[in-house]
């Protein structure tokens, strides 16, 4: 039976099992927009196609599965591309199909032609231009296999309209058919695992530092698992958050440039750094040649890319996280047993000592953002999951809000992307709706795509957005008070002047509430908690040029911190 | 340091746009790419020569491994692999010189392939080094136009 293209791609999606999406229809991708009137999809409709992008990906941190979202060709690709190089940047699985112009005038500039695949293809895992409606079936399972496997990612698929409009036997292959290029290695070597056990076992300062590869892996278990069985100390990055509790005895919280002093002092003492899914990005190693000067490196990806890119490493293993991690600990369990753990006590003391010495604080007195952030786990009992965009928001949340569930955290890591949280956190909580999902922003930050207000109103996404405002760029501002002389090009936002947050929550129709003062912050949240039928923002006027610290200056070494 | 590499790719539209992009979007530096058709119509075969650092040579294989269309990414060193390249040159000749240039172009086995008015056009292949001598061998006596094809290269045995 011959069906559409459009009706081929639709199936298609379907039977990889899609059931939301989130777009914004144009042109040449209505012939799929009117298959999806019949469809079983959700479709969820938003007011920018970053906005689509962005709920897509918060989707799929929440979730685990695929995110997908939909655009038009031409400003409507363009507008994803943002949403597309986030997620790719922190390995999330996403596809994203724009339509194009059809196959005969692509070339010609048409009417919002725009080169698809050529301006994605720096920012994607890989991507396709359908030129005939045959391939659809095989390049969507491609798209999904690819951006769900290895080392995830996006993949985009470019759609013209006459593609979709012509009718084609549709049928859709068992298996795949032929990706000869494609071979991620899941399994580790054996002998290097067993090299990486023997220097486990004689380290005496070691310390696993884990990023997002374990959540992705799903191998927070095992990594708890190795931690307990020999002490291990676990620091993890902005986006491995949650991959090990934090409220554990053995956590060390984030490290990096505004990681905690003691995560940092580790890194820089250590004699063995286990580097689980995590890529040493210089936001974590500070000045590449001073870092951890005294460490044998393990490091296990994925991705063989990785490995040595920006540190060279003792004993690389390439591999799936949870696969290396179970062999691992077969490999040490029966050491240990036989002659116990290895003896770190004085590295604990040690450890101990910093954290008694170094804390994280909040600076009494006014309404503090570190404060909101400490009430917002407080009231949620740590148990919600928590979006954010970018700034010092973003790191006054990775340092105040202990996360002890993988996928709790949801935040744009590698690209920073801001005007990412609320959209993020509208697929987070259509991914979840069971979850308790506060979108932590700045007020630079939600201004980017408040107009995803609308979408969270009219579907009934039960968010609440915590506006951390202090009338600032508040982290630009923080550099230019720190690294340039206090200049303040064009970072003050003129709160009071302009927006009135409550005022646009409730033109959206949102519940919108400010709070000015510390002792309301409670109540506040607890208000917002209980309604169920859409967002809640809350204004949170905070003190207007509190920085974030500790801080390792661009270019500084990590154990050099400005208040630490 | 210069590296040849043979990097084998699916014959897919856009493939040399993905690795060319690679190699510019990572800061490499490339020397030559010469892309053609192999024994295999899916496959095509593209030898580049990158002018990198050990270090970041391992960085390029990696990432060249890392496209999907990309099935394998060979190195070719020097010793253990023929290389080869064309050079055609229109060079000024006239009744004066003609001989000289022929001679010239008989002792690197090169072929005249075409006479002109007052010029001569030769091809000659061989190791890039040789080409390279040969140029400069000719340049005196005036080049005209000038190609290379860049380096293609099998592995030995």
């Amino acid at each position: 039976m011959k069906i559409s293209g459009a009706q081929a791609l639709i199936k298609s999606l379907e039977k990889e099992g899609v059931d939301v999406m989130f777009g914004y229809p144009g042109g040449q991708i209505m012939p799929v927009y009117d298959v999806l009137l019949d469809s079983k999809i959700k479709h969820i409709l938003t007011r920018h196609e970053q906005g689509a992008a962005h709920a897509a990906d918060g989707y799929a941190r929440a979730t685990g599965k695929v995110g997908v979202c939909m655009s038009t060709s031409g400003p409507g690709a363009t507008n994803l591309v943002t949403g597309i190089a986030t997620a790719n940047m922190d390995s999330v699985p996403l596809v994203a199909i724009a339509g194009q112009v059809a196959t005969h005038v692509i070339g010609t500039d048409a009417f919002q032609e725009a080169d698809t695949t050529g301006i994605t293809l720096p920012v994607v895992k890989h991507n396709y231009l359908i030129m005939r409606p045959e391939d659809i079936a095989r390049t969507v399972q491609e798209a999904f296999l690819l951006a769900s496997t290895g080392r995830p990612g996006a993949v985009v698929i470019d759609m013209p309209s006459d593609v979709s409009r012509t009718q084609v036997d549709f049928r859709y292959p068992d298996k795949l058919t032929s990706l000869p290029g494609y071979r991620p290695t899941t399994k580790g070597h054996n002998r290097q695992i067993k090299e990486a056990a023997r220097l486990i076992l004689a380290a005496k300062q070691p310390v696993i530092y884990a990023g997002g590869g374990v959540i992705t892996a799903e191998a927070s278990e095992e990594l708890r698992q190795l931690a307990r069985l020999l002490d291990l100390p676990v620091t993890t990055t902005l986006l491995g958050k949650g991959a090990f509790p934090e409220t554990d005895g053995l956590s060390l919280g984030m490290l990096g440039m505004h990681g905690t002093s003691y995560a940092n002092f580790v890194m820089m003492k250590t004699d063995l750094i286990l580097a689980i899914g995590a890529r040493f990005d210089d936001r974590i190693t500070g000045r590449l040649d001073t870092f951890a000067p005294h460490a044998k490196i393990i490091h296990i990806d994925i991705d063989p890319a990785e490995i040595g890119k920006n540190v060279s490493v003792d004993v690389p293993i390439v591999g799936d996280a949870r696969k290396v991690l179970k062999d691992l600990l077969a490999a040490l369990k029966p050491k240990v047993a036989e002659s116990g753990p290895p003896d770190t006590s004085a590295w604990h003391k040690q450890i101990r000592e910093w954290k008694k010495e170094y804390p994280l604080s909040i600076p009494p007195g006014g309404l503090r953002p570190q404060f909101v952030v400490d009430e917002i786990y407080r009231v949620t009992h740590g148990k919600a999951t928590i979006v954010t965009d970018v700034g010092q928001h973003q790191m006054w949340s990775a340092q105040f809000y202990k996360c002890s569930k993988p996928r709790q955290f949801i935040s744009s890591g590698g690209l920073g992307t801001m005007g990412f949280g609320l959209p993020a956190a509208i697929g987070a909580k259509i991914g979840k709706p069971g979850s308790r999902v506060v979108n932590i922003a700045g007020d630079g930050s939600i201004q980017m795509n408040s107009q995803e207000l609308a979408t969270a109103v009219l579907n009934n996404v039960a968010i609440t957005i915590a506006v951390i405002n202090n009338g600032y760029l508040g982290m630009v501002r923080q550099w230019q008070e720190l690294f340039y002389n206090k200049r303040y090009s064009h970072t003050h936002l003129r709160r009071g002047e302009s927006p009135d947050f409550v005022k646009l929550a409730e033109a959206y129709g949102a519940l919108g509430m400010r709070v000015t003062e510390a002792n309301q912050v409670e109540q506040a949240l607890k208000e917002a908690f209980k309604v169920k039928n859409g967002p809640v923002l809350i204004d949170f006027m905070v003190e207007e040029e509190e920085n974030v610290f500790p801080m390792v200056a661009p270019g500084a070494s990590l154990d050099d911190m400005i208040g630490g | 340091m210069k590296h040849t590499l043979s990097v084998m790719v699916e014959n897919k539209p856009g493939v040399l746009a993905r690795v060319a992009g690679l190699f510019s979007r990572r800061g490499f530096n490339i020397d030559s790419l010469a892309v053609g058709v192999t024994e295999k119509p899916e496959v095509s075969r593209m030898t580049v020569v990158v002018n990198v650092e050990e270090h970041s040579l391992e960085q390029v294989y990696k990432q060249l491994n890392k496209l999907i269309n990309v099935i394998k990414v060979i190195d070719l060193p020097d010793d253990n692999s023929v290389q080869r390249e064309m050079i055609m040159v229109k060079v000024k000749a006239d009744a004066k010189t003609r001989a000289e240039v022929i001679e010239i172009v008989d002792i690197f086995r090169g072929k005249v392939v075409d006479v002109g008015k007052g010029t001569i056009s030769i091809e000659v292949t061989g190791p890039a080094s040789k080409l390279t001598a040969f140029e400069e061998l000719l340049r005196p006596y005036g080049l005209v136009e000038l190609v290379r094809t860049g380096t293609i290269a099998l592995p030995r045995g």
